[in-house]
């Protein structure tokens, strides 16, 4: 039998890739529950089998590439990842342009396999490898006034052909945004790979952000600089179109993107046939984090 | 004559011993290989939305066609007019195929969402509506129709082709999430297209307005 996520698997105990390649069925639920420090029994036990590395990696939406599904698969190898720093700014105790590898060195690499429901209404299951971002922001050490952490994304046009020209009316850097609560929450993670691989460029190597309730642009990819503040920082898809993308951007299906219905998703890897899925509140970790909102109308800060 | 002219005037030759069927035929060709590639897993992770949107690209791809083949004629002498029921109607298949996929299996028939998507949401709203005003049209593509209508009120009837075709553009247009150069091409050639009539439109409207306002 597959044994369970557990919280302390290091990068050494991940399954070989031969391993799971067409077997692994594996408690969600549980391990969300689990990568919460069991904060929450299981919701559903609900069996989940993850994407296949070759889905995961070859639909993509990484409009820095071109905004085809395919074109991060077929531009993003354009890519270096490495040197790699990440600037760490604003109400930190020691702010400063870390290497990667300072970074996270010294964090245990955990496997946690997560539902992945994007706002076009389709989803997937990925097994991340990564830690907690509330441990780097720990290793920073975050000032009393803090109430948000901004992200942004890697600008190079020389790489990302997305970038030059006029490919798309977004204003780069991609920008996203958390408040400082939902930084901290032990689900929300930063990942550094997929399948015990390392991240494929067009996941957003070498390093993003994992945030399994909320719609998966909120997952920024590619990080280069952190900045804690004390504002809500202003997010790419809010900027873009306030009325459809909301800061908080939770997966609701009782909040439709007003172009679209929110209510169910198309599970991405069943082919041609695959049968849709009613989507889950806070995309079935609802148990863990529905109390970050205690008291917020859910339609208003959508 | 131009050189052009000259060279779609001696086409015209050729083209004229073609017969129409062909064209159904081929043109029924690329769903079905679209289909047998979905089921064989030919179209990546995501095959139904890959169908849904290369079935949409390419009835507005076949609707242009079918606007420019007065353009051709009028400033090319290339006369390819009796191949222009079949684009249209090919056109108005393919939009069919691209409505049965999204209902079947895309959204999978679940009626509350698919109504809640067709009142609530502007580009589904504007997709439907191509399509609904697209059915009198492939209603009346047989002789016995135009035959029956008269060729005055059939031609008439037949200019919602304009409509349908601006529909088509702008619901491309809505449902993406970023403005692309691709998307805003389509509603240029399609504005283009028409625009290429108005002179004619606006003529022959001031004409009979000018009928209207002669004392008899």
């Amino acid at each position: 039998m597959f044994k369970p996520f557990m919280p302390d698997l290091t990068a050494a105990d991940v399954t070989p890739q031969s391993m799971w390649m067409n077997r692994r069925q594996l408690l969600a639920g549980g391990a969300a529950a689990l990568a919460a420090g069991s904060i929450a029994r299981p919701a559903q036990a609900e069996a989940l089998a993850p994407n296949t590395l070759e889905e995961i990696t070859s639909y993509n939406n990484f409009y820095e590439f071109g905004t085809g599904k395919s074109d991060p698969a077929k531009f993003a190898h354009m890519l270096t990842t490495s040197p790699w720093e990440i600037e760490i700014n604003g109400m930190v105790d020691n702010p400063g342009t870390y290497p990667l590898q300072e970074l996270i060195g010294g964090m245990d690499i955990e496997e946690r396999i997560y539902r992945f429901r994007c706002v076009e209404a389709w989803s997937m299951v990925i097994p991340w490898n990564g830690f907690e971002l509330n441990k780097v922001l720990e290793k920073v050490g975050v000032q009393a006034g803090a109430k948000y952490v901004a992200f942004e994304t890697l600008v190079r046009p020389d790489e990302m052909p997305g970038q030059r020209g006029f490919r798309s009316n977004i204003e780069w850097p991609y920008r996203e945004g958390l408040r400082l609560d939902e930084a901290m929450h032990p689900l929300t993670m930063m990942a550094t790979g997929i399948y015990g691989e390392p991240m494929a460029n067009q996941n957003g190597a070498p390093i993003r952000l994992v945030v399994p309730w909320k719609y998966g642009f909120k997952s920024i990819k590619s990080i280069v600089r952190i900045s804690l503040v004390d504002q809500e920082p202003p997010t790419t898809w809010n900027m873009l179109q306030s009325s459809e993308y909301g800061f908080y951007s939770n997966v609701n299906p009782q909040v439709d993107h007003p172009r679209w219905s929110q209510a169910s998703e198309r599970v991405i890897g069943g082919g041609l046939f695959q049968q849709r899925k009613d989507t889950l509140m806070f995309n079935g970790y609802e148990e863990q984090v529905a109390s970050l909102y205690d008291g917020m109308d859910l339609r208003e800060f959508f | 004559m131009n050189q052009i002219q000259t060279i779609g005037h001696r086409v015209s030759g050729g083209v004229r011993k073609v017969p129409t069927w062909p064209v159904y035929l081929l043109g029924l060709l690329p769903p079905v290989w679209l289909l047998y590639q979905g089921i064989t897993g030919g179209l990546g992770v995501d095959p139904v939305k890959v169908m849904e949107h290369q079935l949409g690209l390419w009835a507005l791809q076949l609707l242009l066609a079918g606007l420019c083949i007065t353009p051709l004629m009028r400033f090319a002498r290339l006369n390819l007019l009796k191949f222009r029921r079949a684009v249209g109607v090919l056109a108005f298949l393919y939009i069919l195929f691209h409505l049965v996929v999204w209902l079947v299996l895309d959204i999978q028939l679940r009626w509350n969402e698919i109504w809640a998507d067709i009142v609530k949401r502007p580009y589904i709203t504007v997709g439907m509506a191509a399509f609904v005003l697209a059915m009198p049209l492939a209603a009346t593509s047989w002789n016995g129709a135009v035959r029956r209508l008269g060729a005055a009120t059939w031609g008439k009837l037949h200019q919602l082709t304009y409509v349908i075709v601006l529909l088509g553009a702008v619901h491309f247009i809505m449902q993406e999430k970023v403005w692309t150069i691709e998307s805003l091409l389509y509603l240029g050639m399609a504005i283009g297209l028409i625009g290429l009539r108005l002179p004619k439109m606006l003529g022959r409207f001031r004409a009979r307005s000018d009928q209207k306002l002669t004392p008899g």
